[in-house]
């Protein structure tokens, strides 16, 4: 059933997918955190239309697919700006504005769990709003978010699969050309979701460790 | 130093306070008491504008107090809470010079020997690098005593301080608190001690249904209150 020797000399080729797709994920984390403070921000803040206005992103991205939101940005979108937009630009703006909305909502989250008393505390001894938050509310509330960030960032990982879609030559796509140039489809698949997993243990691993160190600092 | 006219506070449909007006003088120590749900927490945390009055005017050393004003006023008033709220990752000595340095800008050497001044003084010197969440109750509460004089406020404002401690431990903070009484420290005290009130108030505040029912002298309240829903509170609490 199983013949690994037609497709060996392809694994080089699957696995400069890794580099792809990490370079995915990293940039779109990057983007979904800080779009994902900024939006945090807003939906704390009392400020009406920011607050509307974040809430409303939040709905949107959440509430449909993602392979909807990539395929409106790399197919749908040219048509209203003129120009077209190569696969991995796309796929980084799709995951990072999708990832921003579920950040937004750890970080919101984490913040509403530190003990409104801090916050009363910290105003009682006239400290600022901005003060408190940066160092009062935040470092507290950090302990609650990092967990959840990583296992964002483990999804991210996972999810980023489904930029195939679009053609961006990630793990997955490679996984599947050459499945096509040799007519097995088996053992290019089972490669690449090797490499996914191992790269999702890796980050587990990582992430347990980060989360001992903190609780260290209890 | 503190005077309150008519102060009202309304959430929703609940009227908590209907009206109440008073004057406390420097040095004075006001206990305000009252069965639960009387308004006397809402009383005292529209003194510094943790809650907003809906509508009445607070003026603290002459001064109105406004929405502008506040950070300011604050700085003269302050607080301890019945879950004490300390800054669980920050040590016992930052928790005090935090604001200090932070608000009013006062450099780290002189906030330090300020608070470790404080800090013998409420008997936690030893505990100063400690995290509040190594400390009992009693310890919080009275290192939550130090950090809002460590801001060197005019006028103190406590919030049931006792209500969260074990019974062991309530001693330790009214012998704190008594001490600050006797230093001359104009206080707002909102307690379930009754005989704490007894010893160390000038004055009782009571109050019931979001009125305040009776302003009188302690010995005369604790004897012979003049209103009978202060003696009927009396004859439950006493």
């Amino acid at each position: 059933m199983f013949d690994f020797s037609r497709v060996t000399p392809s694994i080089p080729y699957i696995l400069e997918g890794i580099g792809v797709t990490l370079q995915i994920v990293i940039f779109a984390t990057i983007i979904g955190l800080v779009l994902g403070i900024l939006l945090a921000l807003c939906k704390i803040g009392t400020i009406k239309p920011l607050k509307w206005f974040a809430e409303f992103y939040t709905s949107i991205f959440r509430g449909t697919p993602l392979v909807l939101q990539l395929m409106i940005i790399y197919y749908a979108m040219p048509q209203m700006i003129g120009f077209n937009i190569d696969p991995m630009p796309a796929a980084i703006l799709g995951f990072g504005l999708n990832s921003a909305a579920y950040v937004s909502e750890i970080i919101r989250a984490g913040i509403n769990a530190v003990d409104k008393g801090q916050q009363e505390a910290a105003k009682a001894l006239g400290v600022p709003y901005s003060k408190m938050m940066k160092d009062i509310i935040l470092p507290q509330a950090i302990k609650n978010i990092l967990p959840s960030l990583m296992n964002e960032f483990i999804t991210l990982n996972k999810e980023s699969a489904i930029v195939t879609v679009i053609g961006a030559l990630d793990i997955m796509r490679r996984a599947f050309i050459v499945g096509g140039d040799t007519f097995q489809y088996l053992e290019p698949l089972l490669i690449a979701g090797v490499i996914y997993y191992v790269m999702t243990l890796v980050l587990t691993f990582l992430g347990k460790m980060m989360e001992k160190r903190m609780r260290r600092s209890d | 130093m503190i005077k309150v006219e008519n102060l009202h506070k309304t959430y929703g449909k609940n009227e908590v306070l209907k009206g109440i007006s008073t004057e406390i003088k420097e040095k004075e120590v006001i206990a305000v008491i009252g069965p639960s749900g009387s308004g006397k927490s809402t009383f005292l945390r529209c003194i510094n504008r943790l809650e907003e009055p809906t509508s009445g005017q607070i003026s603290v050393g002459g001064t109105v107090i406004t929405e502008k004003n506040i950070m300011k006023v604050r700085e003269n008033l302050g607080m301890v809470f019945q879950h004490f709220h300390l800054f669980p990752h920050k040590t016992v000595l930052e928790n005090l010079i935090y604001a200090p340095i932070t608000v009013k800008g006062i450099s780290k050497e002189a906030a330090k020997k300020t608070a470790e001044e404080l800090l013998k003084k409420v008997g936690l010197f030893e505990k100063r690098d400690e995290y509040p969440n190594r400390l009992s109750g009693g310890q919080k509460q009275r290192v939550a005593i130090a950090r809002a004089l460590a801001m060197n406020p005019s006028v103190m404002l406590f919030d049931e301080p006792t209500s969260a401690l074990d019974p062991e431990m309530v001693k330790e903070v009214l012998a704190v608190m008594k001490n600050l009484a006797e230093s001359g420290m104009t206080m707002i005290i909102v307690t379930h001690e009754m005989g704490f009130a007894k010893e160390v108030a000038d004055r009782i505040l009571f109050l019931e249904g979001g009125t305040l029912v009776e302003d009188a002298a302690p010995q005369q309240f604790f004897t012979a209150p003049k209103s009978a829903r202060a003696k009927e509170f009396l004859e439950k609490v006493l």
